[in-house]
């Protein structure tokens, strides 16, 4: 019978959530990484067991975890064996350097600073991590100040993909609140050179050449807070998702707006529609059905909880436009929490399960793409992001 | 011999249990003590020191014998009685935040 591993990463340390195919009793472990924040863990498509996983400190920096056996043991993988004779771990906590070689890098340049002066980038946290969909060894890590970099010996070891941020707009990008970070890594299926990401502000960049080279895709987007509010970079998008089965159609979560592009990002129209507010930072697509796709509507840039003190997901079966509020078994009185950008999952079973996390600590999960929801945990640490393995 | 003590979290980190105990080879100082605990617990690398500039995190302080040692030089000799072991070099998580 197939399972469902839910990796849920806190302000706190991590968890996982576990599950058979009815998504009705759950295993909880955990807490991993204890008193770290742990903004991501994602799984290997090719190997389940293998997990990586982000475990950040502004006291203590960066610290990449690795899995083998699905969550039960973890490493720090850097540099030679996993325990030394004297069961010490043997591995630095993963290096993240910028490429300045003059042979494959660039200048770091600045990006502009909440102020608007300029700031030399500097490396603060891992937001994302994206494994490959061919070799469990090579992943890719969206970071703070925003950059892409790519492991190909499961983490030991990180480079730097430099087009991105030597693409020469970097002096327009500029930090949202939550920093300049690179929060959003699409691998496309379809076309293994192509690669989507997203970086708050700055906006949506794909590459067509396996990461040597990027171009901004931001058209039709518009922002406020900018001088030119159609510009070329800038944008603060939040985050974007794009069903597998339908490589290319991509749905993004703005700032203000939810946004659709059928042209792989070349151009963007918004389909908020009948939304009750198209702020908000999380969006995905349904597993089987590729114009379903779910948001969850915050009130505002400076109210960061859901709208009417009503936990509300909503749903579009038509690409957006056109939504429906799912409630059924969500708070919909004195609910004041945040889902934050990387907070929400499907599965990938016969019957799609959506699942979520907010910032009070509860994950829910619908085992029925939405038409009803049941809390798995109530009382985690805030919930910075949630994955799904489904697990035959 | 130098005994240092860390914050939980980093003990955590490297699967320490309690207080560590390091030989030094040379003139105990702030470079020398990190270089021993860098090389005895690799997965500290980073946590204490910023990879590249090796400059002290920010967040994290050093104290010892009842002094914040967190702005004194690098290569700067450390107290005697922590030199000889009998004051520990104390790293701690600065109360920002926390």
């Amino acid at each position: 019978m197939s399972r469902v591993r839910v990796l849920v990463g806190t302000r706190k340390g991590a968890f996982i959530l576990e599950s058979d195919g009815k998504r009705e009793k759950w295993e909880v472990s955990g807490p991993l990484f204890t008193g770290w924040e742990v903004y991501h863990l994602k799984g290997s498509p090719v190997d389940p067991n293998r997990i990586y996983a982000s475990q950040t400190s502004s006291w203590s920096g960066q610290v990449i975890q690795r899995s083998s056996d699905g969550g039960k043991t973890w490493e720090t993988p850097g540099g030679g064996p996993t325990m030394s004779p004297q069961g010490f771990p043997v591995g630095e906590s993963n290096k993240f350097v910028y490429d300045t070689s003059e042979e494959t890098g660039k200048p770091l340049t600045t990006h502009q600073f909440y102020d608007g002066t300029q700031h030399p980038w500097e490396f603060k946290r891992v937001w994302h991590l994206e494994p490959s969909l061919t070799d469990p060894d090579t992943v890719y890590a969206g970071v703070e100040d925003a950059a892409l970099f790519r492991s190909t010996d499961g983490a030991h070891s990180w480079q730097e993909l430099p087009g991105l941020r030597g693409h020469g707009t970097g002096p327009k990008w500029q930090p949202g609140a939550g920093g300049m970070c690179l929060h959003t890594v699409i691998l496309d299926p379809r076309d293994l050179g192509r690669i989507f990401i997203a970086i708050s502000a700055a906006g949506a960049f794909r590459t067509d050449d396996g990461g040597k080279t990027w171009k901004p895709i931001n058209k039709g987007l518009r922002s406020q807070f900018l001088p030119d509010q159609d510009a070329d970079v800038g944008h603060c998008v939040h985050h974007v998702a794009m069903s597998p089965y339908r490589p290319g159609v991509l749905f993004m979560q703005k700032h203000w707006d939810v946004m659709r592009s059928d042209d792989a990002g070349d151009n963007w129209r918004e389909v908020s529609g009948n939304l009750p507010t198209d702020f908000g930072f999380v969006i995905d697509v349904h597993a089987h059905e590729p114009e379903t796709i779910y948001v969850v509507p915050i009130k505002s840039d400076a109210e960061h909880f859901v709208h009417e003190g009503k936990l509300r997901v909503y749903r579009s079966r038509t690409g957006g436009n056109e939504w429906e509020p799912l409630t059924k078994g969500l708070p919909q009185s004195n609910c004041y929490v945040n889902v934050l950008r990387d907070a929400i999952a499907v599965d990938s079973l016969d019957k799609c399960g959506v699942y979520f996390g907010t910032t009070g600590g509860q994950v829910y999960v619908s085992p029925d793409a939405g038409d009803s929801w049941a809390p798995i945990v109530h009382d985690l640490p805030a919930v910075l992001s949630v994955e799904v393995q489904t697990l035959s | 011999m130098i005994r240092l003590e860390l914050p939980s979290h980093l003990r955590a980190l490297a699967h320490i249990d309690s207080e560590v105990q390091l030989e030094i080879q040379g003139p105990a100082t702030q470079r020398s003590v990190l270089d021993a605990l860098e090389a005895r617990y690799p997965a500290l690398k980073g946590t204490i020191r910023d990879h590249v500039t090796k400059e002290r995190r920010p967040f994290l302080r050093f104290f010892a014998c009842e002094e914040d040692l967190s702005h004194e030089p690098p290569d700067a000799a450390l107290p005697d009685a922590v030199a000889s072991g009998k004051e520990p070099f104390l790293i701690i998580g600065a109360v920002a935040g926390g």
